[in-house]
């Protein structure tokens, strides 16, 4: 148990990339929490995909001790987050369960659309807030333009802003002292009955599930009989421990403490992040206002290229949602893939990161669907539907209006790529918020369709942008608008993977970029193949794919036997990897590659 | 009765030298200044006597002498080979012995030499009748030459044919159709057309992937020349028997018809292939490729063979149905699946008929002009059933 006063609590927060996971190195391994052989680049980070991605994608708690200038000794709780907006569930999470935030802020980059949004995050619970200003040791890097533009973009006082290079060490030790001294101790009442938040749980292959808590009130020990106020569900604590990263026991945790437990609990989604936890008896009266939880907003489906390994996909769903309670999935049945899943995300990001996992770490070949988001369906008869599919869309006769999903998005960029910028915007149905200033970047503000953002519209932003414009955005709310189900149909027949929902104004466009890139896409055939956009019956677009004419190998004498064997073998093998759609082969990546939109 | 009794049983015996590389060349063929074709006896004899005690009471259809160009072998040296091949097997009485030329002045020199050593057909590698072409094709002989040769072997041996190669760089079909016309008129009761086909790793490959072998045709007009070519030889009473060899009935090249009908054969030399069955088995074998190498193995270890493995019943299949349906006649639904364990979906075959690539008679298909045009794209779809 540790006084109060001897502990702070902090995120680290910043935009993609500006250095939070290396500025928590230099603190694990300046306080020497983990030894210096130990060591590695972003250690938190310890899935296959975030060291290969070189990004964060789960939050991370570490426990170090600081002996401060003041002659005692600190505990610090720090959480490490991620900086892709797909994550930022992630931190607004970490965020509630400290009370300070070290804003992290790449010198020679300045304020991004994510150092904005975390700002407002940090604000909103409460935070204490330190500027760092990190790579100061890069040739590019201008800190006394950034503290300004710190001021005047975000209006934070940049004065005592701290200069460092997380990856030489450089300021370090300022940093570990400014923790200390601008950082507010927690508060809370030891005596008062248990109160506990649960911050993030997860499943561990040896302990089972582990809950992370931030303890407010009271003081939670092993074996202790405790109660989750969401679920009424009665568990015994198993083990009590903090986390060095690695976990170390510990006899009790005390308020303003963070640690991890097991308690025999099965799944994690049988946790609620932001529940509250007290004793089974003599709990406490008050829950603690709890988090809204993660709504994935994008879906697809996942099919198993080979349909005999749909068991296998399914138990790889199961055990990646056992860490992932902001994943959704459900069975779903196509007439042209068979069965498969469909999967709800929070992001394109997030998505990718999970088909990426289950092909390697369940060795699994899958084809993904083209990205939808949920639509609502106002129905005549005054019911409100969900369309997570566009697959299932009804009748439209049925139908008296749609809505969808709508985003504010934040957009910084260099005012000399503004242009494009807008540009983007405005095709993708954007209508302009707010646009302003500060020096040479602006800042704008879009209400924008979701369904419009999730295919390419962070890709495109890249590129037109050469990589210099960063965006972040919320959901918003829904909106009417004229949308309608375009189906696509090869050979006379509809491909119910590839039917999406579209504006009206722009289904003729849409439906002929998809009519022409599939025809790419489509190797010949022996036949000619008609390739169509229709809404309901109504063609809106056509291309032909023209017969194969002629594929045939001209010398093919005994010798020649097993190297053409092995050809056809090969050619085989790159059948699997095609669908058949009635007589038509179409190869998975077009199901991708057709939703890419050019231009 | 076994299976390989379907096609027959062939000798493929591989000559890998050349006077000099055709860039378009994929075989394994070397050009050496220094041959020692005393020693090569040697080693051919030894390894006929090898296979000659695994495939000991069986009937010899037919023995090809292929290349590199077996018409640089001394008459000498081919004669001992057959004189040990009728020592070794029973000689089928309409045998095939067939020797690949190549069409020089001094190649034709030795032709009574072969015939005398009894060899009784011949295959020539004219390729093109336009110097400019064959100085195109890298060739060392000149139009009137491969004529005068194609002469003497006519009057040497009784039966010949030779192979031209079509759909050349910058060729259009109105040439073409011309040359093959004028090809009909030499040719004897068989000819071989195939379309260039650059394969990787010949000079032909390289210059191909570095965008300076310009001048061939796409898709469209191969498609044309290859219609073009079916027309006029059927015309011409020349049908195709298969994808790229013609002939009058009854002329065919018994020795390929080994291959395509999935008969068993034995491969002696540098790189050759052989398919020999035994009990239930069908083994695969193959030799060095190196020239030097082979011939040091076959002295030091009597044995030629880089590899010797057993087919899986699903390789057979395959083999089979890639083979004969490059034939007219096509291939049997009952040998098929008796490789394959299975047959294929009738409902497949239906849709195959549909759309007018295969003909179905009983126990039979075929690949119909149509479908013989697209032969690679009709047997991946035939095999993934
Ligand atoms: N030159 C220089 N590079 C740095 C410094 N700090 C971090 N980097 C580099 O910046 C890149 C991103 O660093 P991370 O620590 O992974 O950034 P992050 O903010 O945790 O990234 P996300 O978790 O993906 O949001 C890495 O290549 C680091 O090596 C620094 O002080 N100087
Ligand atoms: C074994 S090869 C060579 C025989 C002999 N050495 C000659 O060149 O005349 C048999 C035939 O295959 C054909 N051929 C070889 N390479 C070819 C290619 N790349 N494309 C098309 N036909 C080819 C030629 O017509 C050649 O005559
Ligand atoms: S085409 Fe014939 S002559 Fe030319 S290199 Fe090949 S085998 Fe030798
Ligand atoms: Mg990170």
């Amino acid at each position: 148990m540790t006084q109060l006063d001897l502990i702070r609590n902090f995120s680290i927060v910043a935009h993609i990339d500006h250095g939070k996971s290396t500025l928590a190195d230099r603190l694990i391994q300046s306080t020497g929490t983990v030894k210096d052989r130990d060591m590695k680049a972003q250690l938190l980070d310890s899935m296959d995909i975030e060291r290969e991605r070189g990004i964060t994608i789960k939050a991370n708690t570490v426990r170090i001790e600081y002996p401060a200038k003041d002659g005692k000794t600190y505990i610090l709780n720090l959480i490490d987050t991620p900086g892709h907006v797909d994550f930022a569930y992630e931190v607004s999470r970490s965020m509630r369960a400290v009370e300070g935030s070290l804003l992290v802020v790449d010198a020679s980059q300045g304020v991004e659309a994510q150092t904005l949004a975390n700002v407002y995050q940090a604000l909103d619970a409460g935070h204490e807030i330190v500027p760092v200003l990190n790579k100061i040791d890069l040739p590019a890097a201008e800190p006394e333009r950034i503290k300004q533009q710190i001021e005047d973009v975000i209006g934070l006082d940049a004065k005592d802003a701290i200069l460092i290079s997380a990856k030489s060490g450089l300021g370090i030790p300022d940093v570990l002292e400014a923790i200390v001294t601008r950082l507010p101790a927690p508060k809370g009442d030891r005596e008062a009955p248990l109160k506990a938040m649960l911050v993030d749980s997860w499943y561990d292959a040896y302990l089972g599930v582990v809950v992370m808590v931030r303890i407010m009130d009271g003081v939670m020990k092993k074996g202790d009989r405790i109660r989750m106020m969401q679920t009424n569900a009665v568990y015994g604590i198993d083990t009590l421990a903090v986390l060095k990263p690695q976990m170390v026991d510990i006899a009790e945790l005390g308020p303003g403490e963070i640690g991890v437990f097991t308690a025999s609990i099965k799944q994690v989604r049988d946790t609620r992040v932001g529940d509250t936890i007290t004793h089974e008896r003599k709990g406490c009266e008050t829950p603690l206002p709890g988090f809204k939880p993660a709504q994935p907003v994008v879906f697809c489906g996942l099919f198993p290229v080979d349909a005999a390994d749909f068991e296998a996909l399914r138990d790889a769903i199961e055990k990646l949602s056992l860490n992932d309670a902001s994943f959704s999935s459900e069975m779903e049945t196509s007439a042209a893939l068979g069965f498969g899943f469909r999967c709800g995300f929070l992001g394109l990001l997030h998505l990718e990161v999970i088909r990426d996992r289950l092909e390697r770490e369940y060795d699994l070949d899958l084809i993904t669907t083209a990205p939808s988001v949920v639509f609502k369906l106002y129905m005549k008869d005054g019911e409100v539907r969900d369309l997570h599919n566009p697959a299932d869309m009804p009748d439209l006769t049925f139908v008296d209006h749609i809505e969808e999903p709508r985003i504010k998005a934040t957009i910084m960029v260099p005012d000399d790529y503004l242009g494009d910028i807008l540009k983007l915007c405005q095709d993708r149905r954007g209508i302009q918020l707010d646009l302003s200033y500060a020096g040479s970047r602006a800042m704008v503000v879009y209400d924008l369709p979701l369904a419009e953002v999730v295919f390419d519209f962070y890709d495109r932003l890249k590129s037109v942008t050469k990589g210099y414009a960063s965006f972040d955005y919320t959901i918003s709310g829904y909106r009417e608008d004229f949308l309608v189900k375009m189906s696509i149909l090869v050979n006379e027949e509809p491909v119910d993977a590839l039917s999406m929902m579209v504006h009206r104004d722009r289904a003729e466009a849409r439906g002929r970029a998809m009519v022409e890139k599939l025809k790419e896409l489509i190797p010949r055939h022996m036949f000619k193949i008609p390739i169509q956009a229709a809404i309901g019956s109504r063609v809106i677009a056509r291309e032909t794919l023209s017969a194969m004419r002629k594929d045939v190998t001209a010398k093919c004498y005994g010798g020649d036997a097993t190297r053409k064997r092995k050809l056809l073998d090969k050619q085989k093998a790159g059948k699997k990897r095609m669908r058949q759609f009635g007589k038509v082969e179409i190869p998975q990546e077009a199901f991708i590659s057709a939703l890419k939109m050019d231009g | 009765m076994e299976d390989w009794r379907n096609g027959g049983f062939g000798l493929y015996l591989h000559w890998p030298f050349c006077q000099s590389k055709c860039p378009y060349c994929d075989f394994n063929s070397h050009v050496s200044t220094r041959i020692d074709q005393d020693r090569w006896q040697r080693a051919y004899l030894s390894e006929i006597s090898r296979v000659g005690a695994e495939t000991q009471g069986r009937l010899l259809n037919s023995v090809y002498f292929g290349g590199g160009t077996p018409s640089l072998m001394r008459p000498e040296l081919v004669s001992a080979i057959l004189a040990r091949v009728r020592a070794t097997w029973t000689l089928a009485n309409d045998c095939e012995i067939t020797l690949e030329a190549n069409p020089g002045s001094v190649e034709a020199g030795r032709f009574r030499g072969y015939r005398d050593a009894g060899v009784n057909r011949v295959s020539m590698g004219i390729q093109a009748l336009a110097d400019g072409d064959l100085r195109a094709l890298g060739r060392a002989h000149s139009v009137a030459e491969a004529r005068a040769a194609f002469d003497v072997a006519r009057t040497t041996f009784d039966r010949v044919s030779f192979d031209l190669i079509y759909a050349r760089q910058n060729q259009t079909l109105k040439n073409w159709q011309k040359e093959l016309s004028d090809a009909l008129t030499m040719a004897a009761d068989h000819i071989s057309l195939y379309q260039l086909t650059v394969e990787d790793g010949t000079a032909f490959g390289d210059r191909l992937a570095h965008g300076k072998l310009r001048g061939l045709p796409g898709e469209e007009l191969s498609a044309d020349f290859y219609a073009a070519t079916q027309e006029i030889c059927g015309a011409a009473g020349m049908d195709a028997y298969e994808v790229s060899n013609h002939a009058k009935t009854g002329s065919e090249s018994r020795h390929n018809l080994i291959y395509w009908r999935a008969g068993d054969y034995v491969g002696i030399g540098p790189g050759a292939h052989g398919r020999l069955s035994q009990n239930d088995d069908r083994w695969a074998t193959e030799g060095l490729r190196a020239p030097g190498a082979w011939l040091s193995k076959v002295e030091s270890e009597g044995n030629g063979e880089a590899l010797r493995e057993i087919l899986r019943p699903a390789d057979r299949a395959a083999e089979y149905l890639m083979m004969s349906l490059r034939l007219r006649e096509g291939m049997s639904l009952p040998r098929y699946s008796s490789f394959a364990g299975d047959r294929i979906s009738p409902q497949k075959l239906a849709d195959l008929v549909e759309i007018g690539m295969i003909s179905v008679a009983t126990n039979q298909i075929r690949a119909t002009d149509a479908g013989r045009m697209v032969l690679n794209t009709l047997i991946a779809e035939l095999s993934a059933a």
